[in-house]
């Protein structure tokens, strides 16, 4: 299957990915390829075969509500490229 | 050489033990060594030169006061240097795992894996390269220049963690962790010639490990031999209450098996791992290998598993699914790279498109169509389900034998640049370690032979679930009786 | 034509925990913390970082979902929910989607019209996300700082079945919800620290008609004022549309609470594809059958039954039940004077006390039924009091007051101010003469048939002792004197 340049947009949107004209391209014919390789999988007969989400065996493990003292607020922000006034700042959400 | 530079884990333990050695003199050798190859091989990302030092004899001082008080028990690796793969937190250690988006990125925690073996002891010389948070088959795709292979330097070291090989194959380090997600702990060991083991999941925590895809995550121990790895590798295992999916299972701490022989071990040889298009030295290896351990004791048997040839499309709709989400946090809002923007639009394309290089674009743009609306059952829920299938391929061949025995790759180490342009290719690298992954058990790739060219021929060994006691003793017979792993690249 | 409103309501509310859902953060109230000090790795989504679940949470969780009479499911998955969003540290939530907690209940509520079932769709856990600010700067720019004290807090999510056709419907369910919420001690119930939140789904369709017209869904409603309104204001809009032959548009709205509107939110709708996928770091959330069982018992009298209690076994009426069983403490305190009491004071004497000069008194003064000075035994020493006659109704309310004031004793504040009841005959009687010399006019005027100035000479012999006479014993004694009087 061939992906269109319009699904590589919608795909890179949800990514919160920009590309350029080259690498929708570029992008394009790669995953293309991908999937179709991916196709095979189609071949496999699954039907009341569950999905693995995980390979362990299934059991909670619970944490109890005990509170522990969190990072001081310097540290949160340590790593932070625009700290404003104990907070992170970022551009305008528009509500 | 420098004969503490080829000294195994153990040996170096006994020699801090035994004070004819101190933590200063083999953390400096190995520092040196660093320096004396990194130009070359470049297998580290940040170097913690000063504070490896000070931690060094900060262990020396520990151990001398000791002396005066016998009854202290001291921990069992006190001042051995070690490595630790630049995907695994270090406080106060930046953490890169590759990515220009997290250049300058510094955590305020240590992961755990790491912090049982600093507790245990361990001097951490340096973060080593990987391929861009863990997405690759030869440590080529970091944003910090590619690693070599000190085998042969015009060749890659293999992936993801072919900083932690390369700087073990090259005597930077006795030791180094790894992750391994697809093969990226024994793909490496492989085309290094060391031994790699990669646990079961849920054995070690997976905390301070920065995630790639969840599922499939384990961190693992590079180092010379068996012996070596199983060392590190215990302190490392077991639950950890930051973890809800480690497990709780009895300590199982390795000792030197006690029979000489492998008598009784059934060895499962799967047909599916002897393609026709793969190097005809690395099957020769292997097999050769299979018949050592057969003469050592262990009956070897023909099994299938017979959804092998699906791992590779599964793994690449399931690791890319979970990437896709694992790596959404990288938003330029709390750390790492920013983007200067005037919308919130731009500031998380731009971060985004900026910070990543092209294969983990590539992976996230794969992983967010298999889960989008219309194509999630197509592809990530049949992926999901073949999974199943492959499971159950292990579950059953389990029930026969004891261990799989398969080769690590299909060929050796490649050449630089080899798969620069077909990522198709490159991901057909992991063809025999992927099912490992998507199986949950343990693996351990350790050398078994060379090839014409003189590169590192790798045979990985399987077991069912938290057998890897299992693992490191068939390894350890092997090499007891084999000198593959004490071979030097020509470039020492 | 006439349509018929079709509402279903989407409930989010914070589970009283202290630490987070997923890290053990301490929760807490982020409207008054200073920014991000309750923030560790975990929560601000740090890379290589991983989420344990709160067995706390489980259990609100539980103890709501057996509330609404859900069926539990033995296994439930956790799913992440993909969205980018500044508030969102790592660009997921994590959620529930295809197995929740619970399904299947059910929450009956009053109506005008008698008691109605609403059925619940789903119960789910989910962790909150992080708070935005906006801002502006001097010269005008204007930008959003980003707190994430609440990211992580445990959330419940409660989804009803569209079944609700009016604003009645959707304020009692809501109303009744939140009380049991509170109840079982899952939320605090106080809506102005956003602790609970709504978003509601509104459509319209041709009364008689079985299928569901085109709906929209409202976002953020952060109050029960702005959910109201935004639901009246759409049932407006959409009738005005239909009944002009136009078609509703299937689309998210949010409530600008300045203009009283509801607005498109289109552009969040357009990226609403949030690729739901089991989180590999969690397990599956397994529920022993027993921890449901423990649950279940130790779950708390919910306040529908403890209000139909109270009314078939005290003989309250409907409103006092309602009053008594709507918080938890006020039921409490009723029980205990009802325990305190035994048979010595009927039940719903001791509810009129309550609900009437109790609740007027905290109305009044501002004070809070938590802070009541006032305990069981107190209230109920001082019916007995009242019982016996050694003071007056009105004395007794007085000392009530006074009570409530300074937490005295009533026994201490009658003897302190001498209130004790005169119902010595000889003494009232020289007292009603007194008020019947003094007052000749009035006198005059209740012969000449002005019954009503009778009320006004008690209330003067009830003066004289500073309300104090027995008010039986005043009463005879002016009546016998006032018929003596007759003629003169």
């Amino acid at each position: 299957m061939t992906l269109t340049l319009a699904e590589v947009e919608h795909i890179a949107q949800l990514a919160r990915l920009h590309l350029s004209e080259e690498e929708k391209i570029r992008f394009r014919e790669q995953l293309s390829a991908i999937l179709d390789y991916a196709a095979r999988l189609q071949q496999v007969d699954t039907r009341d075969i569950p999905p693995t989400s995980s390979v362990l065996p299934p059991r909670s493990r619970l944490r109890e509500d005990e509170p522990r003292p969190a990072l001081p607020q310097q540290v949160i922000l340590a790593n932070a490229p625009f700290p404003y006034q104990g907070y992170f700042r970022v551009p305008p959400v528009l509500e | 050489m420098d004969d503490r530079l080829t000294l195994t884990v153990r040996q170096a333990l006994q020699s801090l033990q035994n004070g004819s050695l101190s933590s200063e003199e083999l953390t400096r050798a190995c520092i040196e060594q660093i320096e004396r190859l990194e130009s070359k091989i470049h297998a580290f990302i940040t170097l913690t030169a000063e504070k490896a030092l000070e931690d060094a004899r900060r262990a020396d001082a520990r151990r001398i006061a000791a002396h005066r008080h016998p009854d202290e028990t001291l921990p069992s690796l006190l001042g051995l240097p070690i490595a630790v793969k630049d995907l695994l937190t270090v406080a106060g250690v930046r953490c890169t795992c590759g990515s220009r988006i997290l250049e300058n990125y510094v955590p305020p925690f240590t992961a755990t894996a790491v912090q049982r073996l600093v507790d245990a002891g361990v001097v951490i010389v340096g973060k080593t390269n990987t391929d861009e948070f863990a997405m690759g088959s030869s440590t080529e795709n970091s944003a910090y220049g590619a690693t070599f292979n000190p085998w042969d330097t015009g060749r890659v070291p293999g992936g993801s963690s072919g900083g932690s090989a390369a700087a073990v194959a090259a005597r930077m380090v006795p030791a180094a962790l790894g992750t391994d997600t697809g093969g990226s702990v024994r793909q490496p060991a492989a085309f290094c010639g060391v031994t790699g083991i990669k646990p079961t999941y849920g054995r070690v925590s997976r905390y301070g490990l920065v995630a790639y895809g969840s599922s499939l995550d384990t961190a693992g121990v590079l180092a010379h031999s068996a012996e070596d790895a199983a060392i590190l590798f215990w302190p490392m295992a077991g639950f950890d209450p930051l973890d809800a999916t480690t497990v709780e299972q009895p300590p199982s701490v390795w000792h030197t098996p006690e029979s000489e022989t492998l008598k009784g071990l059934r060895i499962g040889v799967p047909k599916e791992y002897f393609l026709p298009g793969m190097q005809p030295e690395v099957e020769e290896k292997v097999r050769a290998a299979i018949r050592m351990l057969a003469e050592l004791g262990g009956e070897v048997h023909e099994i299938s598993l017979p959804h092998t040839e699906y791992a590779l499309p599964v793994y690449y709709l399931i690791a890319p699914a979970e990437a896709s989400a694992n790596l959404a946090r990288y938003d330029g809002v709390r750390f790492g790279y920013r983007a200067s923007a005037d919308t919130l639009g731009e500031l998380f394309n731009l971060s985004r498109s900026r910070g990543f290089g092209a294969e983990v674009k590539r992976r996230i743009m794969l992983g967010t169509y298999a889960l989008s609306a219309g194509y999630y059952e197509a592809y990530y829920g049949q992926a999901q389900k073949v999974r199943t299938l492959i499971r159950r391929d292990f579950e059953e061949a389990f029930q026969q034998v004891d261990i799989i025995a398969t080769p690590v790759t299909p060929t050796t180490a490649f050449r630089v640049g080899e798969h620069r342009d077909d990522p198709l290719a490159m991901y057909l690298e992991d063809v025999f370690t992927l099912p490992t992954n998507l199986a949950g058990v343990p693996g351990l790739a350790f050398p078994v032979g060379f090839d014409r060219q003189g590169l590192p021929v790798g045979m990985q060994i399987m077991a069912s679930h938290f057998r890897e006691d299992l693992l490191f003793s068939v390894a350890y017979h092997y090499q007891q009786h084999t000198d593959w792993h004490r071979r030097l690249p020509p470039l020492l | 034509m006439p349509y018929e409103t079709v509402i279903g309501l989407e409930v989010h509310a914070e589970l009283q925990t202290r630490s987070k859902m997923f890290c053990a953060c301490p929760v807490v109230d982020s409207t008054r913390a200073e920014p991000n000090t309750a923030v560790c790795p975990v929560c601000a989504g740090m890379p290589g970082t991983l989420p344990v679940v709160n067995r706390k949470a489980v259990e609100l969780a539980l103890r709501v979902a057996l509330a609404l009479e859900c069926e539990i499911a033995p296994l439930s998955l956790f799913a992440r929910k993909n969205y980018f969003y500044p508030d969102l540290p790592k660009g997921y939530q994590i959620s529930q989607y295809e197995y929740p907690l619970a399904q299947r209940g059910v929450l009956r509520i009053e109506t005008a019209r008698g008691e109605k079932t609403v059925r619940i769709r789903r119960v789910h856990l989910e962790e909150d996300t992080g708070k935005l600010i906006h801002m502006q700067d001097p010269d005008g720019q204007s930008f959003s700082l980003v707190d994430l004290n609440r990211a992580g807090v445990p959330l419940l999510e409660i989804v009803s079945e569209p079944d609700m056709h009016s604003l009645e419907e959707v304020r009692a369910y809501a109303t009744t919800l939140r009380a049991i919420l509170r109840r079982v001690g899952a939320n605090s119930g106080d809506m102005e620290k956003g602790v609970i939140r709504f978003e509601a789904n509104v459509s319209l369709r041709p009364s008689g008609s079985q299928t569901l017209g085109t709906r929209v869904e409202i976002k953020n409603l952060n109050s029960f004022r702005a959910m109201e309104r935004a639901i009246a204001y759409e049932i407006e809009r959409q009738t005005d549309l239909l009944q002009n032959g136009q078609a509703v548009q299937q689309e998210t709205l949010g409530w600008d609470e300045a203009a009283q509107v509801t607005v498109s939110q289109r552009s969040k709708e357009e990226a609403h594809d949030y690729r739901y996928f089991p989180e590999p770091d969690l397990p599956p959330l397994v529920i022993e059958p027993e921890w449901i069982e423990q649950v279940r018992a130790n779950l708390p009298e919910l306040p529908q039954a403890m209000k139909k209690r109270f009314i078939h076994n005290y003989g309250l009426s409907a409103g006092e039940a309602v009053l008594l069983s709507e918080e938890e403490a006020v039921a409490r305190y009723f029980e205990a004077c009802l325990e305190q009491a035994g048979d010595s004071i009927a039940p719903r004497t001791i509810a009129l006390w309550i609900t009437g000069e109790i609740f007027g008194w905290l109305n009044q003064s501002g004070e809070k039924f938590e802070n009541l000075r006032v305990p069981p035994a107190g209230l109920v020493d001082l019916l007995r009091l009242t019982a016996k006659g050694i003071i007056n109704l009105n004395t007794a309310k007085l000392v009530l007051n006074e009570m409530l004031a300074s937490g005295k004793p009533a026994h201490a504040i009658i003897e302190e101010r001498g209130l004790i009841q005169l119902d010595d005959a000889g003494q009232i009687a020289d007292i009603v003469a007194k008020v019947l010399a003094e007052f000749p006019r009035e006198v005059a005027s209740y012969h000449q048939g002005k019954t009503t100035v009778f009320n006004w000479l008690l209330g003067q012999v009830m003066r004289q002792t500073a309300g104090r006479a027995s008010p039986a014993v005043a009463r005879a004694e002016l009546e016998r004197q006032l018929a003596g009087s007759k003629g003169n």
